[in-house]
């Protein structure tokens, strides 16, 4: 240890294996001071920065800021928080490209500044001895200091390592070429520089502390020595001008002879390096309780009038650096941020500064060609003589270019610190480090894929457990206690509707109130599912979906009902029929049918919803259900009838052949409603609304068999008639028939996969739903309107059907003929009356989706 | 004589070699098949069903009982390969003959048209979904494994299969982004 700092001090340098030497091109930018760029027009300031998690914003749009106020404050580990690189306004924050060669947008604030770049309240702390070693940290933390070389590792970490740290390293290389911000940073502000040092050394008392800087900066050596000349424990180290002497790891090596072990850190063997600019912020931090909100760029290359190094404030466009230093682009001109070796192209130049950005170079043609096209590798080695890492990068490449992820990481693709030296040689002109980035981002999605696989296999078998678990409990339940609680339920039920029946009859003597009926019938089959049993939470819900279709067909049907709406109104019949048609596995039936009615003050009328669901899979299975429920409320209400059908088919046939068929034949309803409605006060006539669904979803799936299928879904549920004669007395104005609106879908899923074998599907989806005749003879008087008949129906038939090895024949019918309509509304309306008619919408999607392996469908 | 010494000692022989073979078969014995356990982690572990088997291990173990090693569709070819290497069987191509190259999706559920059935939340495999009854559910994207299951049984077809979206970890550099050849 004595021995190694000894031969430190005598100036001994330990050369790395490989490295190149690329032009410099440093005497560009490096003549002139650093200049002071004018305020921007705006400031897009990203809020992530750096390696790590974003801070949380603690400003919002519209807030005025001060220069230097924090914008976000950390929260998570490795966050860092920016601040507000000038007074201004925050005008919006939002999604903006960022800098990172792919640009994917990041969350950005965006700042209008007002002029006056005013300071808010700085805490400065002149004597820094005093401190705490925490309160330095929270100090470095809270001006948002991360690594300012390229990395972008937040500097508190760094600095509030757990491990002995021997040697504190000042990385001052700067190898790359064209950038000079740290060579100028260290000329004008060496003094600045050491006091970052030695609060770096009071956090971290090493035993030295290594200026590394290269021999072609003799002017930032010169500076630093005399900056540093007072204290003993730094010592500045000339080193040879190679690249990539600036990356940490050869660095190390080159000013200790240590050497970081694969996947290691430096803190590992008690290294710790700092790049000079993150010092410099340092000192701003605590001496001048500056956050940090600017940083040294060198503006450079051939396109660039004034090359040089500019204080640019974080967030200030790349546009607006190329614009204050003269810019006079050429055709097709890429910009770079970064170096040449390591930089990426911009894709746009409307990208902001951020704190690693250490070079914006604009070059021209001559000075850096665009790549020739890759040839092939002729084995020279040149790249394994070049590459500072010690690795094989003919090798990686291989491996690469077939994806054998494993031999990479065999072969430490991991150590590759991108530098780009394998590249520059190659005679190929193969872009070997564009291969191992992609190579990199492969494994580490494998290996996150791993881990997700890891979760998603604990979670699958916790569920099953759990699954278990439930069906035993459940089990248990119902060996205790035979089912009291549902006959009590019916009891209650049986109990409300005959209050019902009693009030209405009542009520029925004095206005004209209707009966009303619902009739329910489900039938599920779950043969040994665990499906909870909601079947009453889904009535209720059903009869909401219900309310407010109808509600909408109302809306609908008229702009006439809406202009009828003055004094009195009387609304008419709602009917609702839903024929749903499911088929699961087994056969199953059950047609549980109630008879509620309901019935409220005024004029009330029919509604009658109707449903029937039927599942089927594999088998055949029925079930017709009839709901009626009347939604009777003040006004005389509406009919809308609704009809569903739906039909879901999984068929899977297996090493055999199979063949089915399945008939879903939903016709579930008639429904006539006869509401002859007197109503004396502001009575409304709305009217039908039918909408009928039909759905069928059908997936069926032959493997290695033949299978064919076929489903006939016919939904044919509707013929409604609404007759609403209409006698108003006095007083009477719109009597409006607005009639039926049937809706009529039909969807037809299907998804049959035939794999190694024949398979024939056939799907036929006829939804011929509607037959509704309204007739609605109204004799109004005054101010009458009819709105009448809407009748939608849709019928879609989706299918997708894969067969693969096989010969597949699909054959899809859908007959959408939906709709026949009769509106006879003979309306003799005298004065104001509007008369808007049938409105009628058909449409019938058939969409289908063959997806096939082989050629034959 | 000599050929009574003879048995004697091939027996004693057979004998000790007997009962060293018993007692390691008692001591070292194996519980369930290890090959099962290999098979199901090399499988992508999105428990689709799309094997026709429930879940992932189901045709971990119908593989190590001589199924097919081609009816993962999540996993694509690169899991055929794998499985081939280890089953050393001949890799075949992807059942069904799909895309080589399985997109990575995630469910999402179209919030406002969800009507809070639950039927998905007993569909999903590995409970990435939450919600209850008539309240609105959504997806745990970083839990969903995309297998599609939850798709069928939504009554308003309100769930998407969206592609995982590229973040700058996930994001695959573009070959020759970089210029690296210079002309002086």
């Amino acid at each position: 240890m004595e021995k190694l700092i000894q031969q430190i001090k005598q100036g001994k340098v330990w050369p790395f294996a490989g490295g190149i030497h690329p032009p410099g091109q440093k005497s560009l930018s490096n003549a002139n001071p650093i200049t002071r760029l004018p305020l921007p027009d705006k400031l897009v300031v990203p809020l992530k920065q750096h390696i790590g998690a974003n801070g949380q914003l603690i400003v919002e749009k519209g807030q005025t800021v001060l220069k230097g106020q924090a914008l976000t404050k950390p929260v998570a580990n490795w966050s860092v928080p920016v601040h507000a690189p000038t007074s201004g306004i925050i005008t919006d924050i939002c999604q903006m490209p960022s800098a990172h060669p792919s640009a994917l947008p990041e969350l950005s604030i965006i700042i209008t500044p007002d002029g006056k770049d005013c300071w808010c309240e700085l805490i400065p702390h002149v004597s820094f001895a005093d401190l705490s070693h925490d309160e330095l940290i929270n100090i470095i933390h809270n001006s948002g200091i991360s690594g300012m070389g390229g990395a972008g590792f937040p500097t508190y970490i760094k600095a509030d390592s757990r491990k002995p740290i021997e040697f504190l390293i000042v990385n001052a290389v700067e190898c790359e070429p064209y950038i000079t911000a740290d060579d100028v940073l260290m000329r004008e502000h060496a003094a600045q520089i050491v006091s970052g040092i030695k609060i770096m050394q009071q956090l971290l008392c090493p035993t030295l502390t290594i200026i590394g800087i290269e021999d072609n900066k003799p002017e930032a050596i010169e500076a630093m020595k005399l900056a540093a000349k007072d204290d003993e424990s730094i010592v500045v180290q000339t080193v040879p001008t190679v690249y990539p002497s600036g990356g940490e790891r050869q660095l190390i090596q080159l000013l200790t002879d240590k050497e970081v072990p694969s996947g290691g850190i430096p803190a590992d063997i008690g290294v710790l390096v700092h790049n000079v600019g993150t010092l410099y912020a340092i000192e701003q931090a605590v001496i001048e309780g500056k956050p940090l909100i600017e940083r040294v760029v060198t503006v450079t290359g051939n396109t660039i009038h004034n090359a040089g190094n500019v204080w640019a404030l974080l967030g200030s466009e790349i546009k607006h650096l190329l614009d204050c230093q003269g810019f006079s682009p050429v055709p097709q001109q890429r910009v770079v941020m970064g170096g040449p070796m390591m930089g990426f192209t911009l894709p746009t130049v409307r990208i902001g500064v951020i704190k690693t950005t250490n070079c914006i170079l604009a070059p021209d043609h001559n000075e850096l060609a665009e790549p020739g096209p890759e040839q092939a590798c002729i084995r020279c080695s040149a790249c394994a003589d070049a590459c500072p890492a010690s690795l094989l990068p003919q090798q990686l490449q291989w491996f690469a270019k077939s994806k054998e992820y494993d031999k990479l990481k065999e072969y430490n693709l991991f150590d590759c610190i991108e530098c780009g030296a394998c590249a520059y040689v190659c005679p190929s002109e193969i872009p070997l480090v564009q291969y191992y980035r992609v190579a990199k981002v492969e494994i580490k999605e494998q290996q996150a894929e791993k881990v997700k696989a890891e979760r998603a296999k604990e979670r699958f078998e916790l569920r099953k457990e759990r699954l278990e678990r439930e069906q035993e409990a459940r089990q248990n339940r119902h060996k205790r206690k035979p089912a009291i609680t549902k006959s009590a339920d019916e009891k209650q039920k049986v109990a409300d509707a005959l209050a019902r029946v009693k009030s209405s009859d009542e009520k029925s003597d004095n206005k004209s109130a209707v009966a009303a009926a619902i009739a329910r019938a489900k039938a599920k089959k779950n043969s040994g599912e665990l499906e909870p049993d909601n079947s009453e939470v889904a009535k209720e819900r059903a009869a909401r979906k219900e309310q407010a279709r109808a509600y909408k067909a109302q809306k609908e049907a008229g702009s006439s009902t809406d202009e009828t709406t003055e004094d009195k109104k009387s609304a008419v019949a709602a009917a609702i029929a839903r024929a749903k048609a499911k088929k699961a596995a087994k056969a199953d039936e059950a047609t549980p049918s109630e008879k509620s009615p309901v019935d409220d003050k005024k004029a009330a009328v029919a509604a009658a919803i109707a449903r029937a669901k039927a599942k089927k899979a594999a088998k055949v299975e029925e079930a017709s259900a009839t709901e009626q429920p009347p939604a009777d409320d003040k006004k005389a209400a509406v009919a809308a009838a609704i009809a569903r059908a739906k039909a879901k088919k999984a068929a899977k046939a297996d090493e055999a052949k199979a063949s089915l068929e399945v008939i879903a034949a939903a016709e579930p309803e008639q429904i006539q409603d006869s509401a002859p409605l007197s109503a004396e006060d502001k009575k409304k006539a709305a009217v039908a609304a039918a909408i009928v669904r039909a759905k069928a979803k059908k997936a069926a799936k032959a493997d290695e068999a033949k299978a064919s299928l076929e489903v006939t879904a016919a939904g044919e549920p509707e013929q409604i008639q609404d007759s609403a004669p209409l006698s108003a007395e006095d007083k009477k104005k719109a009597a409006v028939a607005a009639v039926a609106a049937a809706i009529a879908r039909a969807k037809a899923k299907k998804a049959a996969k035939a794999d190694e074998a024949k398979a024939s599907l056939e799907v036929t989806a006829a939804g011929e739903p509607e037959q509704i005749q309204d007739s609605a003879p109204l004799s109004a008087e005054d101010k009458k309107k009819a709105a009448v008949a809407a009748a939608i129906a849709r019928a879609k038939a989706k299918k997708a059907a894969k067969a693969d090895e096989a010969k597949a024949s699909l054959e899809v019918t859908a007959v959408g003929e939906p709709e026949q309509i009769q509106d006879s509304a003979p309306l003799s309306a005298e004065d104001k009356k509007k008369a808007a008619v049938a409105k009628a919408i058909a449409r019938a999607k058939a969409k289908k989706t063959q997806q096939e392996g082989s050629d034959k469908s | 004589m000599t050929l009574f010494y003879a048995l004697l000692a091939l027996g004693s022989l057979a004998l000790i070699f007997g009962l060293i073979l018993g007692f390691a078969a008692v001591r070292f014995r194996v519980q369930g098949s290890p090959i099962v356990e290999q098979i199901d982690t090399i499988l992508p572990q999105t428990q689709c069903g799309q094997c026709g088997y429930p879940g992932c291990r189901p045709y971990a173990e119908a593989i190590a009982n001589g199924d097919e090693i081609n009816k993962c569709p999540p996993g694509g070819e690169a899991t055929v390969k794998k499985l081939a290497d280890l089953m050393g069987v001949e890799a075949k191509p992807l059942a069904g003959g799909e895309q080589a190259e399985p997109v990575k999706t995630v469910a999402y559920i179209r919030e406002d048209e969800c009507i809070g059935c639950t039927k998905c939340i007993q569909a999903c495999p590995v409970d990435a979904i939450v919600g209850a009854t008539r309240q609105m559910h959504t997806v745990l994207i970083d839990e969903c494994t995309g297998c599609d299951l939850c798709v069928e049984p939504c009554p308003v077809d309100c769930i998407d299969m969206l592609p995982l979206e590229t973040t700058k970890q996930t994001w695959k550099w573009q070959l020759d982004a970089i210029p690296v050849t210079q002309i002086d």
